[in-house]
């Protein structure tokens, strides 16, 4: 089943969306993903499945129309860009607060501020770490190629609504703009009304006479009702690290040394595996899939196998490697290795820093 | 003529007015004689008379309001400060069918949130607005808002708002009149200025929120606005007949009542 | 022309004692109570039920809701 094509990276995560059955993309133009709002508003969906493309007057607006329509029990998505990422966080802190579900893309840009427009990784903290205010996580997908940037649609509505949480696309600004070949899922339906009232009894969807009015709310000034729900959230997350922890390994079967990247930094790590293997040097990939909930037990595992160091490889000044070294806790060495400011690493530099920091002569 | 008691007198058949049914239990956290429960309680009569309980999703705001989810029992989302009407339109852009009202005060929609405003406003979003305005912030103690009077004194303003210095100079800038402003707009169908200080006021005021929504239920677009100028005795520090009556004497020659548009037309004064 | 008789029934403990009833009402009818309720609030009372005429004008410029209006028309 489903439909072979050749498509960007953004273009993919729009039509997923319209096949999915989402009910809304809200969203604003900001390179290096504007192909998503300029795809969905081309394939008109509003004709194709009812599902409403809506240009806002900024990111903010954008993310608080997802909260509020995510709220009333609608599938809806928003994504955009480093810079505009920030904008949101307003919204996704009271997103997590308030347990709506919902989904977006950040098509990762170099930073600080207006940084530059090519592809860097270095917004791992922010969406892993929590941009917005309180104690909160969000689930981090991170694909790695076209066909992810498809899949993940899927697989973040199917998480969103499973445990009313955003679930994060973490892109970067190669795997959006990059053309490859992509499987395209058929065609859903769109939830009907009676559908939602069934499936998500907590959705705004209009109080039935009789029954209790809801209410969607990140606020709480009662201090123990308060501390009550942070709890409950945190073993929200417990239970979605124990079930929804993904990952990839390559080559880690006999690996001494294991690259740890992520997202367009893992397709050039893979060639390094090639190429290091090929000069008899036993080294292998582990690619996180989620980046929150963050694979520690793989990294973990792959010590108790006899893995000697890890080298995190990120488009960031070092980010990622600090899950890394938490994983490794001090049994394994870890370092970090990575461009910034809209450079891409080569597979022989990247073996050339396994090889200099973490394998030594 | 046989004399009558006031037994004979309370008696349910002879019941003329009490709250809304659409009001919960809880009682209002507002200070003594805060024009916000007068809103609540009109919107909960209009929504009530008009039967649309069921199809309703409020949208409240950062500021007093904040928890006027708690009061009205209809479903309800909280805002982050000023989005209210950006969540407004999320809710009214997917379920098209369902009745959707915000509610925000100065700060909230005239200030932080005059970007969503003014946009919600200009796509004619068929919603129904509610914006309290009582020239000041009053949750976070008494600063000054976007639509505080000239001279007015606030925790902010402790000498009285100035909008230039005596040189020229910008200082705290002009009352906004923001329900003007998005009238010029061509997505707004209804907007109108009322208050709640008097009687003969919160019958009028009434009468155009339930315009407002009615407008909401027999049309597929245009934003329905009803601004209330109210009080904030506490911050005003004033008690709140005193504040009634300075509203009248200073807010309404600056924020004049009655209807600004009508059916997309400016009405001409 | 028929007359008519009101009278008000002031849910005294969620009373705010704010006075703004007092000023709506036409006929001089409602007073703060000298007592207070168990928020600490002079409640407002029908100090001069007889003058009340049941219009409403007391419960619909109360802000917390708390006044019921009664009518009855009398001969």
């Amino acid at each position: 089943m489903g439909e072979l094509k050749l498509m960007k990276g953004n273009e993919a995560l729009a039509e997923a969306a319209i096949r999915y059955g989402a009910d809304a993309y809200f969203g604003y133009p900001i390179t290096p993903q504007s192909e998503v709002i300029e795809y969905l508003s081309e394939q008109n969906p509003y004709e194709r499945t009812g599902m409403v493309v809506l240009q806002a007057e900024s990111e903010l607006a954008a993310i608080n129309m997802v909260y509020a329509a995510g709220a009333a029990g609608k599938r809806v998505m928003t994504s955009s860009s480093s810079p505009g990422v920030c904008l949101k966080q307003e919204g996704l802190a009271y997103i997590a607060g308030a347990e709506v579900p919902c989904v977006y893309a950040d098509v990762v840009r170099g930073g600080p501020g207006l940084g530059t427009i090519q592809p860097s990784q270095a917004d791992y903290f922010q969406a892993c770490k929590g941009g917005g205010n309180g104690d909160y996580n969000q689930i981090v997908l991170a694909p790695a190629s076209v066909q992810e940037m498809a899949d993940f649609v899927a697989l973040g509505f199917d998480m969103a609504f499973k445990y009313r949480i955003a679930v994060c696309i973490l892109s970067d600004g190669a795997i959006g703009q990059m053309m490859e070949k992509v499987v395209l899922p058929d065609q859903k339906a769109r939830l009907t009304e009676e559908e939602i009232k069934a499936k998500y009894p907590w959705a705004l969807t209009g109080r039935k006479r009789g029954t209790q009015h809801r209410v969607i709310t990140s606020l709480d000034l009662d201090s123990a009702k308060m501390e009550e729900h942070n709890r409950h959230l945190q073993r929200k997350y417990a239970e979605i690290t124990k079930n929804e922890t993904r990952w990839e390994e390559i080559n880690t079967e006999d690996a001494e040394y294991v690259f740890v990247a992520y997202g367009s930094s893992a397709r050039i790590a893979q060639k390094a595996v090639q190429l290091g293997r090929a000069e008899g040097l036993k080294v292998g990939l582990l690619r996180p899939i989620t980046l929150w909930p963050y694979p520690t037990k793989a990294i973990e595992a792959l010590i108790d196998k006899g893995v000697k160091g890890f080298l995190s490889v990120e488009l960031s000044c070092g980010q990622m490697i600090e899950d890394v070294k938490l994983a490794c806790n001090g049994r394994a060495k870890a370092e970090h290795f990575g461009r910034v400011g809209g450079i891409i690493h080569t597979p022989e530099e990247v073996l050339e820093a396994m090889k200099k920091q973490i394998i030594g002569e | 003529m046989a004399e009558i008691t006031l037994q004979d007198i309370i008696q349910p058949e002879n019941l003329v007015y009490e709250k809304s049914k659409l009001l919960t239990e809880k009682p209002f956290h507002y200070c003594p004689g805060c024009g916000h429960g007068t809103v609540h309680r009109i919107i909960a009569e209009v929504l009530e008379e008009l039967g649309i309980d069921e199809q309703t999703i409020g949208v409240s705001p950062v500021g007093c309001a904040v928890m006027a989810y708690d009061y009205f029992d209809v479903d309800f989302v909280e805002a982050a400060h000023g989005r209210a009407p950006a969540c407004a339109s999320g809710i009214k852009r997917v379920w098209p069918n369902k009745i959707v009202f915000s509610y925000q005060g100065d700060g909230d929609l005239a200030a932080i949130g005059t970007c969503e405003t003014i946009h919600t406003c200009n796509r004619g979003e068929n919603i129904t607005m509610i914006f309290v305005n009582n020239g000041i912030y009053g949750m976070t103690g008494g600063q000054m808002a976007p639509t505080t009077l000239v001279g007015m004194k606030t925790a902010t303003t402790p000498y009285g708002r100035m909008p230039q210095w005596p040189d020229g100079t910008p200082n705290n800038g002009f009352p906004l009149q923001i329900t003007n402003l998005i009238s010029q707009l061509p997505g707004t169908r209804y907007v109108t200025r009322q208050a709640v200080y008097t009687p003969a006021a919160v019958r009028n005021a009434k009468k155009a929120i339930k315009k407002a929504f009615q407008n909401q239920m027999e049309n597929k677009n245009g934003v329905n606005f009803v601004e209330i100028v109210s009080n904030c005795n506490s911050n005003w520090k004033m008690t709140a007949v005193d504040a009634n009556k300075w509203l009248q004497e200073n807010m309404l020659p600056v924020y004049p009542l009655g209807d600004i548009k009508d059916n997309f037309e400016l009405i001409k004064k | 022309m028929a007359k008519f008789r009101g009278a008000i029934v002031v849910d005294t403990e969620r009373c705010k004692g704010c006075s703004v009833c007092i000023t709506a009402c036409p006929c001089g009818v409602i007073e703060l109570a000298k007592e207070v309720n168990g928020k600490g609030y002079n409640y407002a009372f029908m100090a001069n039920p007889d003058k009340c005429i049941g219009c409403a004008s007391c419960g619909i410029t109360c802000p917390d809701g708390v006044i019921k209006v009664y009518k009855k028309a009398i001969e």
